[in-house]
C-alpha cells in the first residue's frame, strides 16, 4: 500500500479537532511553557549573593571592623546578626536564619600588627552544598584580597601576578542566556512526551485505536498523522519561547535560524515518536505519564547540562548522558544562539538529531504494528 | 460506626485490588522512586571539577609552567589541549571541547620578577553561566595564591603573615550535594504518587460510569473518600520507607533528626497530597483531564519548592508564592531533619505552615467532593 497524503492529513485533522476540544491539553501545551519561561527567565540565578551573615567580633578594633566592612561592601554578604557569644552560631545555623557566621577572635589586630598569622573563622551552613561552596569561595577571595592588601602595603610592592578574566558568548554571565536555550529543550521534552502519552494512551485505553487501525490507514500514516498536530504545537512553543527570549530577556541570536529550525524539527519528531512508543507499549495513561516523566523530562533537566555540569558527574552518569537526546539538542540551541555556531561545528549534534528522529519514528511505527497484531 | 469502618475497608480492599491488578503498577511504585533517587543522588551536583581547560602558554618559562601546574593540581581544571596559537583556543571553545582557556603572554616570567606585575588571561565559556562563575572564582583564587606565594618568597624575612581564613562547613563538611538532594526526593515522589493515584482512582470510575453504582450503595461521600485514599496512603507510606532506607543505606545520607518528626511531617504532607488529588478529581471528567491538571499544578509546585534552586535566590514575588506551596515547607522540614538534626522545636513554623495548608486543601476537597457527587 502506498502512503497517501490524504489519509495522513485526515488522521491529523481528527487529532487536531480532538485537541481543540480539549482545553486542558492546550493549556498544558501553551501555559506550561510560558510559566516555565517566566520562572526560569526571572528566577534562575544560580548566582548567590546577599548571603545572610552573622558576625561575632571579639576583637572590636578598627582592623576587625574593616574586615567585616570588606565582606559586606562586595554585596555578596550582608550582616544579618551581630552576635555576643559563639554559642548563638549553632542555633542560628540550625534555624537557617543565617547561612554563614564569621568570628574574629580577640587579638586579631594585635596579631596582624605583629606580623603573626591572624586567623578568623567562618562557619557555613553546608546543607546546600552549592550555596555553601559559593559562599566559601567569596569569603576566601575577599579575605585573601584584604589580606594581600595589608601584607603588600607593609612591603610596598605591587601584586606580582593578576588574572584578567574574560567571558565569551555571555560576557555579563547572565543566567538567562544560559537558561533560555536550555529551556527550549526541556519544554519540548515535556510537551512531546506528556501530550502524546496522554492523548495516545487514552485511545488505546478506550479501544478507539483498534478502530482506527481497522480502517484502511497505513500504520506510518497513523503515526505521522498523529504526530503532525503536536509538531505544530511544538513549533509554536519554540517560536513563543524564542521570541520571548529574544525580545523580553534580550538573549542574543547569533547563528542561523534555518539550521535551528531543521534541527528542532528533528528533535521534536524524535521526542514525539518516543512518546507514542511509550504510550503504545504501556497503553495506560497513568503508566505512560510516569514513564514519560522518567524517560524524557528528568533526563532533559538533569542529564543534559541544562543546569548541572556534566563533566563533574560520576562516570556512569556521564555515560548515560550520552544517550540523552536533549544533551545534544541543548548544545545545538546554545551553540546557535550564543556562539553563532554553524554546521561545521555542530555536525555531530546534527547527526545525533537525525538518528534520534529516525529511531523515535521507527520505534513508534514498529510498536504500533506489534500492538495491533 | 462498625458498619462505617467495614464499608470503608471493603472499598479500600477493592481499590487495592484494582490498583495492583495491572502487573505493571508494581514496578511503577517500586522503580520510579529508585530511578529518581539515582538521578538526584548522582546527577544533581552543582560542584564543578575537571573543567576542560585549553592552555596557551606563550611564555614557555619555568614560571608559566608552575602556574599551569597550580591550575591542574587542585583538581578543578583538566587540560583539554595545549597550543601556542591563541586561535586554537578559540576553536576549542567554539566547539565546546574546552569550557575555559588560560593564556599566558610572552614576557610573563620577566614581568613577574621585575615587579611590573604580570597579567594572565582567563577565558570562560559563559553559555553555562553557573559553571562559568564557579570556574572563574577558582581561577582567581589559584592565581592570587600563586601571586601571594611569590610575593612572600621574593621578599626576605620579617614578612607579615596576613589574615588566614579558617572555614568550616557545618552539617555537611564534605559539601556533598547528595545530602541535600536525596532527602528531597521524598517530597516530590510522595506528591506525584498521591496526586496521580488518588485522582485516577476517582476519575476512572467516573469515566467508566461505575461511580454512580458506588453512590447508590450505602457508602457515604466521606466513606467513599476514605476508602479511595486508603490504598494510596499505603503506597505513599511504602515509598516513604523505601526512599528513606535507600537514602540512608545506599547514599549514606545521615538522618540526624528523629524519625518521629519526619513521620509527622510526612503524614501531614501525604494528607495534603491526597486532598489535592481529590480536589483535582472533582474538576475532571476524564483521566486525561485529571492528568493534565496534575501536571499544570505539579510543575509549578516543583519549581517553586526550592528543589533545584534555593528559595532565597528567587525574586521576591516568587518567594512569596512559595509560601502557599506545601512542598516547599515539606522540603524545608525534611532537609533540616536529615542534615541538621533539627526537630519540631526549631522547625515549628514550617510544620505550622504545612499543617494550615493541608487543612485548607482538605476542607476544600471535602466541600468540592460532596458537591461533585450531589
Amino acid at each position: 500500500m502506498r502512503l497517501s497524503a490524504r489519509r495522513l492529513l485526515a488522521v491529523a485533522r481528527k487529532e487536531a479537532l480532538q485537541l481543540r476540544r480539549d482545553p486542558r491539553s492546550l493549556a498544558l501545551a501553551f501555559l506550561l511553557p510560558i510559566f516555565q519561561l517566566t520562572f526560569f527567565g526571572y528566577a534562575i540565578t544560580l548566582d548567590v549573593d546577599d548571603i545572610p551573615l552573622a558576625v561575632l567580633d571579639q576583637d572590636r578594633t578598627a582592623q576587625s571592623r574593616r574586615l567585616i566592612e570588606g565582606l559586606a561592601a562586595t554585596g555578596y554578604f550582608h550582616v544579618a546578626e551581630t552576635l555576643e557569644s559563639y554559642r548563638q552560631v549553632d542555633e542560628l545555623l540550625t534555624r537557617g536564619a543565617v547561612t554563614a557566621a564569621l568570628s574574629i577572635p580577640p587579638g586579631f589586630a594585635a596579631d596582624l600588627a605583629a606580623g603573626r598569622p591572624a586567623a578568623v573563622q567562618l562557619a557555613v551552613d553546608g546543607s546546600d552544598a552549592n550555596t555553601a561552596t559559593i559562599a566559601l569561595g567569596y569569603a576566601d577571595a575577599i579575605v585573601a584580597r584584604h589580606s594581600t592588601d595589608i601584607v603588600l602595603r607593609g612591603l610596598e610592592v605591587v601584586p606580582p601576578a593578576d588574572v584578567e578574566p574574560r567571558v565569551w558568548y555571555n560576557p555579563t554571565l547572565e543566567s538567562r542566556n544560559m537558561v533560555v536555550p536550555g529551556l527550549i529543550a526541556v519544554i519540548m521534552s515535556i510537551i512531546a512526551a506528556l501530550l502524546t502519552a496522554l492523548t495516545i494512551a487514552r485511545e488505546w485505553e478506550r479501544g478507539t485505536m483498534e478502530q482506527l487501525v481497522s480502517t484502511p490507514v497505513h500504520r506510518l500514516e497513523v503515526v505521522l498523522g498523529k504526530l503532525l498536530p503536536y509538531v505544530v504545537i511544538g513549533v509554536i512553543d519554540v517560536a513563543v519561547i524564542l521570541s520571548a527570549g529574544l525580545l523580553i530577556f534580550g538573549v542574543p541570536f547569533r547563528g542561523n535560524v534555518f539550521l535551528l529550525a531543521v534541527l528542532t524539527l528533528l528533535f521534536l519528531v524524535g521526542a514525539l515518536g518516543l512518546g507514542i512508543f511509550i504510550s503504545a507499549t504501556l497503553r495506560s495513561q497513568v503508566l505512560a505519564t510516569q514513564a514519560a516523566m522518567i524517560a524524557t523530562y528528568l533526563p532533559a533537566v538533569l542529564l543534559s547540562g541544562f543546569l548541572f555540569d556534566l563533566a563533574s558527574m560520576p562516570i556512569v552518569i556521564r555515560l548515560v548522558s550520552y544517550v540523552v537526546p536533549a544533551r545534544y539538542y541543548i548544545t545545538i540551541t546554545r551553540g546557535i544562539l550564543l556562539k553563532g555556531a554553524g554546521v561545521d561545528v555542530l555536525w555531530a549534534q546534527a547527526v545525533a538529531m537525525a538518528i534520534f528522529a529516525f529511531v523515535g519514528l521507527g520505534l513508534a511505527t514498529r510498536n504500533f504494528r506489534k500492538a495491533v497484531a | 460506626m462498625r458498619d462505617r469502618i467495614r464499608r470503608i475497608i471493603g472499598l479500600a480492599v477493592k481499590e487495592r485490588r484494582q490498583l495492583f491488578r495491572d502487573p505493571r503498577t508494581r514496578p511503577l511504585i517500586f522503580i520510579s522512586p529508585i530511578i529518581q533517587l539515582l538521578l538526584f543522588g548522582y546527577a544533581v551536583n552543582t560542584d564543578v571539577n575537571r573543567a576542560a581547560t585549553f592552555v596557551v602558554d606563550l611564555d614557555g618559562s619555568a614560571e608559566s609552567r608552575q602556574l599551569v601546574e597550580a591550575f591542574t593540581s587542585a583538581g578543578y581544571f583538566e587540560i583539554a589541549g595545549r597550543s601556542d596559537r591563541p586561535a586554537d583556543m578559540t576553536t576549542a571553545l567554539d566547539r565546546g571541547r574546552a569550557i575555559a582557556g588560560l593564556e599566558i603572554p610572552s614576557g610573563f616570567a620577566e614581568d613577574l620578577s621585575s615587579g611590573r606585575g604580570a597579567v594572565v588571561q582567563f577565558l570562560t565559556d559563559g553559555s553555562n553561566s553557573n559553571t562559568a562563575t564557579i570556574v572563574q572564582a577558582y581561577a582567581g583564587q589559584i592565581v592570587r595564591r600563586f601571586a601571594r606565594e611569590r610575593a612572600v618568597r621574593s621578599t626576605q624575612a620579617g614578612v607579615p603573615a596576613g589574615i588566614e581564613l579558617r572555614s568550616r562547613a557545618w552539617f555537611n563538611p564534605d559539601l556533598s550535594s547528595r545530602v541535600y538532594n536525596v532527602p528531597a526526593v521524598i517530597g516530590t515522589l510522595l506528591l506525584l504518587m498521591c496526586l496521580l493515584l488518588t485522582a485516577m482512582a476517582v476519575v476512572r470510575e467516573r469515566e467508566v460510569g461505575t461511580l454512580e453504582q458506588l453512590l447508590v450503595s450505602p457508602l457515604s461521600p466521606s466513606e467513599l473518600m476514605m476508602g479511595k485514599t486508603l490504598p494510596v496512603f499505603g503506597v505513599a507510606l511504602f515509598d516513604l520507607a523505601l526512599i528513606t532506607t535507600v537514602a540512608i543505606l545506599w547514599f549514606e545520607v545521615p538522618l540526624r533528626g528523629s524519625l518521629i518528626d519526619l513521620l509527622i511531617a510526612a503524614l501531614i504532607f501525604i494528607f495534603a497530597g491526597l486532598a489535592l488529588g481529590l480536589l483535582i478529581s472533582t474538576i475532571s471528567k476524564t483521566q486525561q483531564e485529571a492528568f493534565m491538571s496534575i501536571f499544570l499544578l505539579f510543575f509549578p509546585m516543583l519549581i517553586l519548592s526550592g528543589l533545584l534552586l534555593p528559595v532565597q535566590t528567587m525574586p521576591e514575588l516568587f518567594q512569596w508564592l512559595t509560601i502557599a506551596n506545601p512542598l516547599r515547607h515539606f522540603l524545608d522540614i525534611v532537609r533540616a531533619i536529615f542534615i541538621k538534626g533539627a526537630g519540631l522545636g526549631v522547625l515549628w513554623p514550617s510544620y505550622a505552615a504545612l499543617f494550615v495548608l493541608a487543612a485548607l486543601i482538605l476542607m476544600s476537597a471535602i466541600w468540592r467532593f460532596r458537591r461533585s457527587l450531589a
